[in-house]
């Protein structure tokens, strides 16, 4: 069978999957969806199937699991948002149309993904630049706590979610060039000289520092993990991770005596996670916290079912704000259990299996760390807020890759998953 | 570079491994977190089940029953419990809330009635309806109570701090369970200000409208508990109800006189008595005589054949169950050393002594009943959806209290108490009625226990009934004797 066949074949048990899942959703609440959600399914399929056409022609030996795996996650995601509110499915829907879009364009046009490294230091540059642009006064917007919002009229939008794909490509591109001078480490005491590390720390810091600005401590720590990796991979130093984790610790209690917001995260997660101490304050600032762990709780080892959890209140709102998007994972594991909580992460975790393949597969240097760097990208995200929402760590707002509710994330997910194919396109010719 | 990346896999790997143990984890603790604060789990799949009714004795006046909620909402029927007779038994039927959680029977019987109970037929109804899709169904619970009579017990508290229960000697069914002031269950959810706003005008501070006077209301119990000090007495042989006695209007205690209950015209004075006289009259120097003959761990240790110092076994939450006895700071007592209590002021009932209404009709049931007291119990019976009973509650014995011998002069002695002493306000024409007054002093004027009880009729007892007044002026055979009567005629009509 030809890669692509078998990715179609992937695609259709996909499919397959999406239409039970919008069937039983369906049955559980016949009073509130139509049987119009089976052609939600349809429409699904149709849409994968089309970004698989132009993967036929354009990238014909591109990884034939990538595309799949992003569609079961895309699809789980739109049938639990589906489940808490029909119209915002429909929405999300749409961004899934605007992010195959941007897939396919990205896919056809870019001839050769490569050409990015020239424009390294443009798209270095463009991501501080995004980075900051919810800090201009007019533009930015603040939802619960955070200004990562970007506003045009009716249209919002999350600037960092690109910023992320740009600072990887940057970063690949950078470390390819001075990797050696960074792992020889010519200057004083083993470590590399200003002028090779010098531009890096310039990037990373602007990147921390309009973060921190932001209160955007889930983008902090997102950037700061994968700026640390992807160096790791670059020079095999683990110098480089000790001290970065050192800083990470200095930088993290200092953070938690200066600022309030840190504290009061720290605090919650450390009343109400842990044992879930009496000392939780379950009905104020833990309450997101509290409601995320009593959903998970209750979850079962087959969840309440899909549709039939307790999620809304009798009025129908959700009984945890903001459960379409960062808390999406305590929606799963309480309607499908620790079963589809398993199986969620393992889904990731092929992905990440295929992505970093890739890399190890990969020719060059600048392919390997793009490819490593995309994909440790997306693993520690869902790391991070899945670890958050259950409180194996402090909570930070970021979104659960492909699941959660929200445009930008969608699209800047698809834009990385075109890459990671490109890449792997590439790969397999040169074996071939 | 390549070993970095095979390395970094292991390392997500690693993370993500520590993720589904902290899922697992919470698993696990899913039944301590379903009782936490705020946890809308465990209530809002309970709300979604069509919770069973709970009906009187007749198995038609509903207590509580289930409303569904016509516009099915978000996936799931919901149902509103709602209390149909609204006062009139919320206590013990108790309520069943999403804000206030459950009390009452609602609480004790809850697996029953969301069908939870691991009964066979349960488990395999709820089988069935889990795939046909249909809504859980509960079972329906009826009890033993006289839903005329509860009427006129709650009518004839009503205005009062008080409480009164009735039961079958013979079988312990419980006939009445009244307690004032009250509250009406449909008000817990939402409107719970109004249930305290609605209590204000009752004559005791606080008002405790939730409160189960009946099993939890904990009052002296004066000359009530003659009853027990005179079955000690008997039993042991040591008195007959024709053993004379002196009364000089008072008895000597550690060097002190403690006088007899006084009128206008000072403390009573009757005289050379019999035994038999003393009770009918309730003279409290011959009992405390007779206590200090018995000492105080005589008398104790028959106030645990009555189930003293027990909660009696009547199917509630045990939380809303109190236990009778002394009290110390607020703790149930038993002295270990018999002489740090009084004997003599114990034996007329007044000492540490803390009783609650149960128990004292629990006493008089153990006289009524040969000196046997048959568990006490609210369920007649709990019936599956389809109709089918799958528990019948079958009457059982509590506690051997006395001789048959002793009861049965007991019962004599008790009779003369309401045809010519204290408790002449319980006399019911064509019907013999036996039994016991009580006025317990507080310390404060207008502030006393008033208590009686009683059972009839006295030769083939049906009922026997507890009633106790707080905050009273007058004496029990005034006050309670007369609200017993009311209750025993409604159930002996």
């Amino acid at each position: 069978m030809t890669l692509r066949n078998r990715e179609l074949v992937n695609l259709l048990l996909v499919g397959l999957l999406t239409a039970a899942g919008f069937t039983a959703v369906y049955v559980a609440r016949s009073d509130v969806v139509s049987a119009g959600s089976l052609s939600y399914a349809a429409f699904f399929l149709a849409l994968f199937v089309a970004g698989h056409v132009v993967l036929r022609f354009a990238l014909p030996n591109a990884d034939p699991f990538l595309l799949p795996l992003g569609g079961l996650l895309t699809a789980v995601g739109l049938t639990l948002i589906y489940r808490i509110d029909p119209d915002l499915a429909l929405r999300q829907g749409l961004w899934v149309v605007v992010g195959l879009a941007a897939f396919a364009l990205l896919v056809v046009f870019v001839r050769d993904y490569r050409t990015l490294d020239r424009y390294k230091y443009v798209l270095g540059l463009t991501a501080i630049f995004l980075l900051a642009l919810p800090a201009v006064p007019g533009l930015g917007r603040t939802i619960n706590g955070a200004n990562l919002w970007v506003g045009f009229g009716g249209l919002v939008f999350q600037p960092g979610e690109f910023a992320k794909v740009l600072l990887v490509i940057f970063l690949a591109g950078y470390l390819r060039d001075n990797r050696e001078m960074l792992s020889m480490g010519t200057g004083r005491f083993g470590m590399p000289s200003l002028k090779h590390f010098g531009p890096l720390l310039v990037i990373w810091g602007g990147a921390m520092l309009v973060l921190f600005q932001t209160n955007d401590l889930g983008g902090g720590l997102l950037y700061f993990s994968i700026f640390l990796a992807m160096l790791w991979v670059a020079t095999a130093r683990w110098q480089y991770v000790a001290v970065g984790l050192g800083l990470f610790a200095v930088g993290a209690y200092a953070l938690y005596h200066v600022t309030p917001h840190v504290r009061e995260r720290v605090s919650i997660w450390l009343d109400c996670s842990w044992g879930f101490s009496q000392a939780c304050p379950v009905y104020d600032q833990g309450y997101q916290l509290a409601q995320s762990i009593y959903a998970i709780s209750g979850g079962g080892f087959f969840g309440q079912g899909l549709g039939r959890g307790v999620l809304l209140t009798a009025e129908g709102n959700t009984y945890i704000p903001y459960l379409e998007t960062d808390f999406i994972y305590a929606a799963v594991v309480q309607e499908l259990g620790l079963a589809g909580a398993a199986g969620l992460v393992l889904v990731y975790l092929v992905f990440c299996y295929r992505g970093f393949k890739i890399a190890l597969q990969a020719a060059d240097g600048f392919s390997k760390l793009l490819a490593a760097g995309l994909t440790a990208a997306l693993g520690i995200q869902a790391f991070i807020i899945m670890g958050g929402v259950s409180g194996l760590i402090p909570l930070t707002g970021i979104t659960l890759p492909f699941v959660s509710y929200g445009g930008s994330s969608i699209v800047a997910n698809f834009i990385i998953l075109a890459l990671l194919l490109m890449v792997s396109d590439r790969v397999n010719r040169e074996r071939a | 570079m390549n070993a970095q990346v095979r390395r970094l896999f292991f390392v997500l790997v690693g993370l993500f491994v520590a993720l589904i143990v902290m899922t697992t984890y919470w698993l696990w603790k899913a039944p301590d977190l379903e009782a936490r604060q705020g946890n809308p789990q465990l209530i809002v799949q309970q709300l979604t089940i069509d919770r069973g009714s709970i009906f009187a004795s007749d198995g038609k006046t509903a207590f509580a029953r289930n409303r569904k909620v016509e516009k099915k909402q978000l996936g799931r029927t919901w149902y509103i419990r709602t209390y149909p007779s609204r006062e009139l038994a919320a206590r013990p039927v108790g309520y069943s809330t999403i804000e206030r959680s459950r009390t009452g029977l609602e609480e004790s019987l809850n697996d029953y009635l969301t069908g939870s109970n691991a009964n066979l037929d349960t488990l395999f109804n709820n089988t069935v309806d889990k795939l046909r899709g249909i809504t859980q169904r509960g079972n329906d619970v009826i009890t033993s109570i006289d839903a005329r009579a509860q009427k006129t017990a709650q009518d004839a508290l009503a205005g009062q701090c008080g409480a009164a229960v009735a039961l079958d000697p013979k079988t312990g069914r419980v006939l009445v369970w009244a307690s004032q002031p009250t509250y009406n269950p449909n008000l817990v959810e939402g409107h719970f200000n109004q249930i305290q706003a609605n209590a204000a005008g009752a004559p005791c501070e606080p008002a405790a409208p939730l409160l189960d006077r009946v099993s939890q209301g904990l009052f002296i119990p004066g000359s009530t508990f003659k009853v027990v000090t005179a079955a000690a007495a008997l039993d042991s042989g040591a008195v007959k109800p024709s053993t004379t006695f002196n009364d000089p209007g008072y008895c000597i205690e550690y060097g002190k006189k403690v006088f007899n209950f006084a009128d206008q015209s000072g403390p009573e004075v009757f005289g050379n008595v019999t035994f038999a006289e003393a009770l009918e009259n309730s003279i409290n120097a011959v009992f405390c005589d007779v206590g200090k003959k018995l000492g105080a761990r005589a008398v104790l240790d028959q106030a645990k054949k009555f189930g003293f110092y027990e909660k009696p076994p009547v199917e509630l939450p045990s939380d809303e169950i109190s236990a009778s006895g002394l009290y110390r700071n607020g703790r149930l007592y038993d002295p270990s050393d018999p002489n740090a209590v009084d004997p003599g002021r114990l034996a007329f009932g007044q000492e540490r002594l803390q009783v609650t209404p149960l128990q004292m009709a629990l006493v008089a049931a153990a006289v009524a009943n040969d000196g046997t007291i048959m568990e006490p119990t609210l369920v007649d019976r709990i019936v599956d959806p389809d109709g089918k009973v799958i528990r019948k509650t079958d009457p059982d014995t509590w506690k051997e209290a006395m001789k048959p011998q002793t009861a049965a002069e007991l019962t004599a002695m008790m009779t003369a108490v309401v045809q010519g002493g204290t408790g002449v306000a319980a006399q019911i024409p064509g019907v013999q009625v036996a039994g016991k007054t009580g006025t317990a002093e507080t310390g404060r004027t207008g502030e006393n226990d008033t208590w009686f009880i009683a059972f009839a009729p006295a030769q083939n007892p049906e009922v026997a009934v507890a009633v106790a007044l707080s905050n009273q002026s007058g004496t029990g055979g005034a006050t309670a004797a007369p609200i017993a009567k009311e209750i025993i005629e409604a159930l002996l009509r």
